[in-house]
């Protein structure tokens, strides 16, 4: 049976006695007159064809059925990473994240929105105590994004054009970095050691130049090894006159010392492992950090949010610093462009800081490192698999199979039949390392998940 | 304790007679999150690990070199979880988000409902657990829904093909300005067409991801009644046009009838139309960006399909693009085989990628559960009653004393800029006086996006989630302050009285060195203090 619909749950006035008081309230015969200036050529003739409207329990039913027909990573064993991330999300962080006040709140201004404005200025104060900088921006839309503008930041410092992005990154970060930045910037790839998977440092030096902007790397690098050369990298390219930036999974800043300490001008990551749920790629979130400079700080096109008297003594006020940089006050004349990005993630990550504190940021770290070398050893023990890079990692490794005679889609096929997501397939985008694939371990990974997946390997193999 | 029946019988029904809600808001008082530190105190335990792997690889940190170590824990507070939680509720409290007041002071930003139902969906593992690199097979039913939802808002636009990577309206700016590019790069006119037109009432993003895309930014000025003006146009396209970006209805709420005449001149010159439809919630089911002459469009799912806007995101700008412009999206996008859903990635002259994976996976499933809940023809009703609450709103503000809507007269589609200048000239009372004022009743309100072509803006758009009465409970305000700046201004200049904080000092927000960006920024500037 259909429901007889008089009004439709989400729209109050289509009450039918409602819309008759209001038109003869305008003097309006019919919705039609409102429609006036729309020529008939350009009205939509036939309906739409979109199925007919479902009541919300019949809603639930269909979306469920829907949303049955995927397995999740919790239903499953997941190794996957490679830019988001398996984290443990406290309780805390998804409560607060789901409160009506944040989830449906926009634009509103300090006075009624005061709430808005204080929870993130403390989440850019927890990130920076993080990466040990006195800036953090408003949250941009994600690491690659944050990377971008980092790089567009370090070419208006500099007045120079090109870039040179290590090699090792996520191919998908590239493609955005390169989108964001031409046509007026190049970048240009600096290559990473066979060995080690670290930037080839004679590479970099042979490419720097009086036109090189900025000098980017990773670290953690996208293929997991920690980039034991930093204070290096960062010395010849200030000595180029260069700028340094340096991104970084923030989760690892527990144990790990932050870039900050070792050269760098600019930070940015993903907020992404901080308490934040993958949703499918939709959890991902970037941050960028600076020091308390202004020549970089009227170079972002993010918004700060800065603390500050009120005319009331004994209370903070908040608001944006420094507004007339953006795009929302200059047009094009601002700094790129600013809008709608990733607030709510940003917020989320500042829940997750506090709640986690000092020692749960190191305890975390640090168990992520532990977990991740078990992997790696235990895979390793695999007759024709070993680690591809000698260099320490942190959570992310790289598995060379070739020796197996197994491709990795063979093994992650086979894997996936015993409800288990092996590590991403390296193959496309880097075919000179053979048949590797990247693995993920973090701190929901346990022991038993581990030895499950390597008594599957050895079975495949 | 001891109650009387009699009292209770006697206890009178309250009059709600008054004009403007009587409100004060959440007021805690609530240091910020560092003072609440109490050494020791820990707000969640990490999960353990096992001692055989620590058997086996030792305590894990000493693989890292000493340079890499992290000297000092980074100077986070330390608060039991309780105390976290009460801390964030109390400052959450002074919010106002839109399941709180009646929204429609947020023009240009279609303040709807956003379904709880929906909310329920994507905070589900089955949507929240999922890894955006697992095999396709085990996802069909996100890759359904996204391909179905690129379906409907086929049949909304007459676009052929949509992506839903770009986190939000300006990202699809970007991306529009990207596809532009790319596309006169493959004609060979790369360098040729430099120029890209847009006007004053559309987004500032419109003309800023534009600038990021290495174009020159022309604006097309408005007519006296606020169109684009079409002689102007005229004059302006050239063969170093690359492409003219309109919003239509503009942020006044007047639709350019004669848009098609506005493509056609583009068009001929060799230029490309993008349609900015952040505007789009007044249009559903009646008419499309096709018929108008467009080559690609986008629709804010944060918007127009309700997804809540989470204090600035994450959101969506899903693009939609004819088939000759489908192989230049950014990839991957999703297709059907007839028997299961899968990732085009082989897209000829894609831009590349604008956002990592997919964009923004939630905001689709929630845009898709809300247009099952609306059907063809819910979804035009919520055309109508938009631009019907839009109507009688302009209707009503039109007779409150120093209010006016510059331009042509009459009606308006579903949002309207207005303008305090009367009331200014008349009082001395501007539209931000006004703006302090409204958070005293409980209402938010916007003024408007620079530069003020209107002078002493406001934009409201009412949408169709309003009822009546809470339009009305609007205008009162509105009506309120009117009369309090004709005859007590002061209250107005010193508002806001029942909100939570009071005006903001604003000059240190602008001096290095005053302004704290974060808490250790503030601590060393006022140290001295």
């Amino acid at each position: 049976m259909s429901v007889q619909r008089y009004a439709h749950p989400y729209i109050p006035n289509s009450a039918p006695a409602v819309k008759e008081k209001m038109l003869a309230e305008i003097g309006f015969s019919s919705i039609e007159d409102i429609y006036a200036d729309i020529p008939g050529e350009l009205r939509l003739k036939e309906k739409m064809n979109i199925p007919k409207a479902l009541t919300e329990y019949e809603l639930e039913r269909h979306v469920n059925q829907l949303m049955n027909k995927n397995q999740t990573t919790k239903e499953n064993i997941s190794f996957l990473g490679a830019g988001c991330w398996p984290h443990f999300v406290p309780a805390v962080c998804d409560e607060i994240n789901s409160r009506a006040e944040f989830v449906t709140a926009y634009a509103g201004e300090p006075y009624e929105d005061k709430g808005r404005f204080q929870a993130l200025f403390e989440y850019q104060s927890l990130v920076a105590e993080l990466v040990d900088m006195d800036v953090v921006n408003v949250p941009t839309f994600d690491w690659a994004q944050a990377a971008s503008t980092a790089l567009r930041m370090a070419a208006r410092i500099t007045n120079r054009t090109e870039l040179l992005v290590s090699k090792n990154i996520h191919p998908d970060k590239l493609l955005i970095i390169k989108n964001y930045t031409s046509p007026d910037l190049t970048v240009t790839l600096i290559d990473f050691e066979n060995e080690t998977g670290r930037l080839d440092l004679n590479d970099l030096k042979a490419k720097l130049s009086v036109d090189t902007a900025a000098v980017y790397f990773e670290n953690p690098t996208f293929l997991g090894s920690v980039e034991v050369h930093g204070q290096m990298i960062a010395d010849l390219a200030h000595a180029a006159g260069a700028i340094c930036v340096v991104g970084v999974d923030p989760i690892s800043l527990g144990v790990m010392e932050s870039p900050a300490n070792y050269g760098a001008d600019i930070v940015c990551g993903d907020l992404q492992p901080l308490g934040v749920h993958m949703h499918y790629g939709g959890g991902q979130s970037g941050f960028i950090a600076t020091h308390d400079d202004p020549t970089y700080v009227m170079e972002y096109p993010s918004r700060l949010f800065g603390i500050a008297p009120t005319e009331v003594e004994g209370e903070y006020g908040f608001g944006d610093v420094a507004y007339d940089r953006t795009s929302f006050a200059k047009r094009e004349k601002g700094k790129e462009s600013v809008g709608t990005q990733t607030a709510l993630w940003g917020i989320t990550a500042g829940v997750y800081l506090a709640t986690m504190g000092p020692v749960g940021m190191e305890e975390v770290g640090q168990g992520i490192m532990q977990r991740s070398q078990y992997a790696a050893k235990q895979l390793s023990s695999i007759p024709g698999a070993e680690a591809k890079f000698s260099a320490p990692f942190f959570k992310e490794f790289v598995i060379d199979f070739s020796q197996t005679g197994k491709t990795v889609k063979d093994i992650n096929a086979a894997l996936l039949a015993k409800g288990i997501f092996g590590g991403v397939d390296l193959t496309e985008h880097y075919p000179e390392l053979g048949q590797c694939a990247l693995y993920c371990v973090t701190e929901v990974h346990t022991q038993e998940d581990i030895d499950t997946l390597v008594a599957a390997i050895k079975n495949i193999v | 304790m001891k109650t009387s029946e009699g009292t209770i019988g006697k206890m009178k029904r309250i009059p709600r007679d008054h004009k403007v809600r009587r409100f004060h808001q959440a007021k805690w008082d609530e240091p910020v999150i560092f003072e609440l530190s109490q050494p020791g105190e820990r707000g969640v335990e990490v999960p353990p690990v096992e001692p055989q792997i620590v058997e086996t690889v030792g305590d894990g940190i000493s693989q890292l070199p000493d340079s890499l170590r992290r000297k000092k824990r980074p100077n986070l507070p330390e608060i039991s979880q309780y105390r976290v939680i009460r801390h964030y509720s109390r400052i959450s409290q002074e919010v106002l988000g839109s399941d709180f007041n009646v929204e429609i002071g947020q023009g240009t930003c279609t303040m709807k409902y956003s379904p709880k139902i929906n909310e329920r969906f994507v905070r589900s593992p089955k949507m929240a657990e999922l890894h955006p690199l697992q095999d396709e097979s085990t996802v069909q039913g996100m890759l359904e829904m996204t391909y179905q939802l690129d379906l409907y808002l086929r049949e909304i636009s007459g676009m052929d093909k949509f992506s839903f990577q770009p986190g939000s309206g300006t990202q699809a700016l970007f991306t529009q300005a990207s596809i532009v590019r790319k596309y006169h790069e493959s004609r060979g006119e790369g360098e040729q067409r430099n120029e890209f037109i847009t006007t004053h009432f559309s987004h500032p993003s419109q003309a800023a991801t534009a600038a990021v895309k290495g174009f020159k930014i022309i604006y097309v000025p408005a007519d006296e009644n606020g169109y684009p003006d079409l002689e102007a146009l005229k004059g302006l396209v050239s063969e170093r046009t690359a492409a003219f970006a309109v919003a239509n209805p503009e942020d006044t709420g007047i639709y350019n009838s004669r848009i098609k005449e506005f493509t056609d001149v583009v068009h001929a010159a060799g230029g490309l139309c993008c349609y900015d439809q952040a505007n789009a919630n007044g249009l559903l089911g009646i008419t499309r960006a096709l018929e108008a002459g467009f080559d690609m469009c986008f629709f804010n799912l944060h918007k127009t399909f309700s997804v809540p806007h989470a204090c600035g995101g994450p959101a969506t700008g899903a693009i939609g693009v004819t088939a000759e412009l489908a192989p230049f999206l950014p990839g991957p996008i999703v297709d059907f085989d007839g028997e299961r859903y899968f990732y085009k990635r082989d897209l000829k002259n894609s831009i590349g990628k604008v956002r990592s994976f997919y964009g923004v996976p939630p905001a689709v499933l929630r845009s898709y559960a809300w247009v099952r809940a609306l059907g063809a023809d819910g979804l035009r009703e919520v055309a109508e009653i938009a631009c019907l609450n839009n109507n009688y709103l302009y209707h009503k503000i039109l007779q409150i004393r120093g209010a006016s809507a510059p331009y042509i007269q009459g009606r308006r589609l579903e949002q309207v800029r207005y303008s305090w200048q009367q009331l200014k000239e008349d009082t001395g009372i501007t539209t931000y006086d006004v703006q302090r004022r409204m958070v005293d009743f409980a209402h938010h309100y916007w003024t408007s996006h620079h530069p003020y072509v209107v002078p002493e803006p406001f934009t409201l758009e009412p949408t169709e989630s309003y009822s009546m009465a809470e339009l009305d409970e609007y205008i009162a305000a509105l009506t309120h302050i009117s009369q309090e700046a004709y005859e007590n201004p002061e209250i107005v200049k010193t508002a806001p009285h029942n909100s939570t904080g009071h005006r903001v000092l604003e000059s240190v927000l602008d001096d290095p060195d005053q302004w704290c960006i974060t808490w250790r920024a503030y601590l060393k500037k006022t140290a001295q203090n």
